[in-house]
């Protein structure tokens, strides 16, 4: 099979790549670009610890091919605090909260957050919980989580 | 309306010490990293010229293997090598078992036999995992099917299809232990029952799955190790079986844990893995997929059958049990047996029973192997326990917590010896039991629940009380293995001040989620009166650091926290003496004032850290004479009351902190759909001192949505051919945000006298109490159907049959 060429967008900066049609989008983050904070936890499209934003939208990055995203742009968790060290209201309620313990869910977790505070600037519990129902967490029970999503609600959202 | 509620207030029995930092709210440390995605998980070690391994597993639940052809999987271009069963077999020592089994071998890889459906018979290293993966379809294997068994009871019988041909049966052990006089106590007993009940194969399965990059270097002869690993003598067992010289391995523990809860104890996946990097000479990952995980990874836990008898007199009060369990291990045991062995310590739970006779039976079948799962075998026996204590209460027409109150082991009577020979440190359980009831308002839940029965729904409240040990030791190897003495089970923790002041630490694990970095810069900056968050924590590798048993037992705070209060009391000592002969006076007459050393009477000037410091690294004139230079301290501990081999009828000192827990909830059922909701769930927590109140809180929820998990959702089911049914996330069913509900928790202290600031462990009780409380529920809202549950998990399908 041969190599496509592709070019995306991530976490703001242009990468141009040849690749083979059958590599998935996280391997693509994670191997060619070496953007590891995206996990891998069942390839199959249930645990949502591979979640990233597509061109706004939240995406299980396990069942995307990564030539799919030719022309897209991505963002990682990687890319949530523009800096890259000074932590966005949403992952400083993460920490604040202690809104994970592993941490291994908590990129997944963080992107679709994110995509939930765009939308629904000040949520209730309820549409927490319904948001992230995609992301399978083993560590924290939920609660805490949803605890630091309401916190960041109040203290700026996405910002 | 889901409300969700901040957690509340610790509330203390016995007058605790003033902490500056020890049970205040702080951030874990640990936690930036994670949220930016600078985590290092074991996946995200790359190197340069990395190999990658994909797997072949035998479709057959027990097959001889006839023939290998590999030359196709050879043909591909970017293929390395194939390794076959044979070859590893040869060429490695087998893994580590922890019963005496002659004749039975556990290999990474299966030899001449195949003896589970899923088991890895060959290993393919290729450039990367894509054409090792194409490579590996392309080995033909040549089986011949043998018979199989699945069922733990026909594996017992004669005639069973043996699953190990070169031992005599399929029970790799059983034993029956009597503490105390329960003959006398049964006859004497105004009542009795029995019951049976049945404990399904599920797991903890965290979201990452077992990883591992090793990279043999033929210049040093040295093995490179980064692992999601969670296993006391990691090291030790790769070096014996590979058969190099154990300081030829180093193991990086500095890599994050994507979870584990016992489970991850990658042993034949890190054994194959190094095998390969040695034999082919490159660094080599290994990323289980989830099905190599789920079918073949040998991570799934207990798997039991109970038979439970109880005596007890009209008042509700028991008096004694005989509990009979039959663990079925999957094809190779491992360390899993020894998960029958962990509740011995607490085989009475929190009640006053004077007496146990204890029947454990071990026996393989052609499942896959069993290995720790939180709470090393206690989550069952706690089910059954307080499934029988629910038996009781109906059997004698008492309320379900008033026959726990009657039952409970009373704060008076601590420390307090069980039958099986375990000495509890500390409790307070009938308080505990009634916060619990106040935060449940059980009053207000009974109005409710009878409002719904009322209106044709339905509804039932449940009750459970738990003991988690904490600590842990090695003691249930020497007990179901008489050839084994271990009874060592240490952790340490090296301190350093450095040139510059600033405190570093070494510890010798790596962490899943516990936070060890936090708790260990929390008892330094306590100890030394320094902010925790000055404080760096790192985790040394194998050969650097000290002696540790990882963070199994619900043991960190109390081990880990104890090591570190030791290291740093060697160092306050030594910092003592030095100030002390820059004063011209003698230690015992100085004490410490905040960070300075000074006159004990009060008087005169500080000595301050800093010049301590600068004496200690810098002015070797003015350092006590004979004194060692520099500031750095070890200390390595032992588990308090602990080291003792068990006696000849099997009494055993186990763990040696005992927390409580007791847990009121209230559910549904929809008779339509069978699903269980949840309109309460309340709890009240002790684990003595609390150092982090929100880790604390974390690992309590975990614990709580793991047992909900274990109580309606989540099984390992095999057909009568042996095949894994539920081996993907769409069918093997894990809680989510849906499925766990808001948790009201109420946390008491009731320090431990053991350890240095009264803490015990936390890790486990959740995930022990949660699936008892959860099936006394749905039992409380079957009862006017006339049945019940005596199993987990209960799922959809087996309530809408008992609503039938
Ligand atoms: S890894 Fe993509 S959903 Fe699980
Ligand atoms: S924090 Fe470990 S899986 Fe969510």
């Amino acid at each position: 099979m041969n190599d496509y060429a592709i070019s995306v967008i991530v976490n703001g900066v242009t990468y141009e790549r040849r690749i083979p049609p059958r590599r998935s989008l996280v391997d693509f983050l994670r191997d060619d670009l070496a953007l590891t904070g995206t996990h891998v936890g069942c390839e199959h499209g249930i645990c949502g610890a591979c979640t990233v934003m597509l061109d706004g939208v939240p995406i299980r990055s396990c069942i995307v091919y990564a030539v799919q995203a030719d022309g897209a742009s991505i963002t990682t968790v990687e890319g949530l605090s523009p800096d890259g060290s000074t932590l966005t209201p949403l992952q400083d309620a993460f920490v604040e909260c202690h809104g994970l313990q592993c941490g291994f869910c908590t990129p997944g977790m963080l992107i679709a957050a994110t995509a939930l505070l765009r939308e629904k600037p000040d949520p209730s519990a309820d549409e927490i919980r319904d948001e992230l129902g995609g992301n399978i967490c083993r560590c924290t029970g939920y609660q805490q989580i949803v605890e630091a999503v309401q916190l960041a609600a109040r203290t700026g959202g996405t910002r | 309306m889901i409300v969700e509620r901040p957690a509340p207030a610790v509330e203390t029995t016995a007058e605790s010490p003033k902490h500056r930092y020890i049970g205040k709210k702080r951030r874990a440390v640990e936690h930036r990293r994670f949220v930016l995605g600078r985590g290092k998980f074991a996946g995200d070690v790359t190197l340069p010229h990395l190999h990658h391994v994909a797997i072949v597993s035998s479709p057959h639940a027990h097959a001889r293997i006839l023939g290998i052809d590999v030359s196709a999987a050879l043909a591909l271009p970017g293929v390395l090598g194939v390794v076959t069963g044979d070859e590893l077999c040869a060429q490695t020592k087998p893994l580590r078992q922890y019963l005496d089994m002659p004749g039975v071998d556990w290999f990474p890889l299966a030899g001449a036999v195949a003896r589970y459906a899923g088991e890895w018979v060959v290993a393919v290293v290729a450039t990367d995992r894509a054409i090792a993966e194409d490579a590996a379809e392309l080995v033909e294997v040549t089986y011949e099917p043998l018979p199989a068994v699945l069922d733990p009871e026909r594996a017992m019988a004669d005639g069973s299809p043996p699953v190990h041909a070169s031992h005599p049966s399929n029970v790799m052990y059983h034993r029956t232990f009597v503490w105390g006089d329960v003959d006398a106590h049964f006859a004497a007993a105004e009542r009795t029952l029995q019951a049976r009940y049945r404990w399904h194969r599920s797991a903890t399965v965290p979201i990452e799955t077992f990883a591992v990059v090793a990279a043999w270097d033929v210049g040093t002869n040295m093995l490179d190790v980064w692992a999601s690993i969670q296993m006391p003598q990691y090291p030790e067992q790769l070096a014996t079986a590979l058969g190099i010289p154990l300081n030829g391995v180093r193991v990086h523990f500095d890599v994050d844990v994507g979870g584990s809860y016992g489970v991850k104890r990658g042993i034949k996946h890190s054994v194959l893995t190094a095998y390969l990097s040695r034999r082919f000479r490159v660094p080599v990952k290994f990323v289980e997929d989830r099905l190599e995980n789920m079918r073949g990874g040998d991570m799934h836990g207990p798997d039991r059958i109970f038979d439970v008898e109880a005596a007890f007199g009209d008042d509700g009060v028991v008096r004694s049990l005989k509990i009979r369990t039959i663990d079925d291990e999957g094809a190779y045991p491992g360390r899993s047996p020894l998960q029958m062995g962990k509740p011995v310590g607490a085989i009475v739970g929190a009640y006053k029973i004077a007496s146990v006779r204890y029947e454990v039976v071990a026996v393989v079948t052609n499942k896959a192997g069993q290995v720790a799962v939180r709470g090393f075998g206690q989550a069952p026996t706690n089910f059954v326990l307080e499934l029988t204590m629910d038996r009781v209460a109906a059997a004698v027409g008492i309320d379900r917590l008033e026959v726990r109150r009657r039952n409970f082991i009373q704060p008076q009577d601590f420390p307090y010896t069980i039958p099986s020979g375990t000495e509890y440190d500390s409790g307070d359980y009938p308080t505990v039991l009634g916060k619990a009831e106040r935060l449940a308002d059980v009053d207000a839940l009974i109005r409710w629940r009878d409002d719904a029965r009322a209106h044709g729904r339905v509804a039932g409240i449940g009750v459970a009380s738990c003991i988690e040990p904490g600590g842990g030791n090695a003691i249930f190897q020497a007990l179901f293995n008489p050839k084994d003495d271990s009874t060592t089970f240490p952790e340490g923790c090296q301190v350093k001040i450095d040139r510059h002041g600033t405190v570093s630490a070494q510890i010798g694990v790596a962490s899943s989620g516990q936070a060890h970095e936090t708790l260990v810069s929390a008892v330094l900056g306590e100890e030394f009166a320094i902010d925790p968050d000055q404080i760096r924590v790192i985790h040394a590798d194998s050969l650097a650091g000290l002696p540790s048993q990882s963070p199994v037992a619900s043991r960190m705070a109390i081990m880990l926290g104890d090591a570190s209060v030791g290291a740093a009391r060697r160092l306050k000592a030594k910092m003592l003496e030095i100030a002390a002969y820059r004063l011209g006076m003698s230690p015992s007459d100085c004490v410490w004032d905040g960070t300075g050393v000074r006159r004990a009477d009060g008087t005169g000037e500080i000595v301050s850290w800093m010049e301590m410091v600068r004496i200690a690294h810098v002015t070797y004139h003015k350092l006590p004479p004979g004194m060692d230079p520099g500031l750095q301290a070890q200390f390595v501990l032992e588990v308090q009351n602990s080291g003792r081999l068990p006696t000849p009828d099997g009494r055993v000192q186990m763990y040696p902190c005992q927390s409580f827990s007791a847990h009121v909830v209230a559910v549904e059922i929809d008779r339509g759909t069978g699903k269980v909701s949840f309109h309460k769930y309340a709890l009240a927590h002790d684990c003595g001192t609390v150092i982090n109140p929100d880790i604390v809180r974390g690992m309590v929820m975990g614990g709580i949505a793991h047992g909900i998990g274990a109580a309606l959702y989540e099984r390992f089911v095999y057909d009568d051919n042996g095949q894994l049914i539920t081996q993907t996330f769409a069918d093997y069913m894990m809680p989510t945000t849906h499925e766990v509900p808001p948790v009201e928790m109420v946390e008491h202290e009731t320090p431990s006298p053991l350890t240095t600031m009264g803490q015990k462990g936390v890790g486990e009780g959740g995930y022990m109490s949660t699936p008892a409380a959860v099936v006394s529920a749905i039992n409380d809202a079957l009862a006017p159907f006339g049945t019940r549950i005596d199993h987990a998990p209960a799922t959809p399908v087996d309530l809408l049959e008992r609503m039938r």
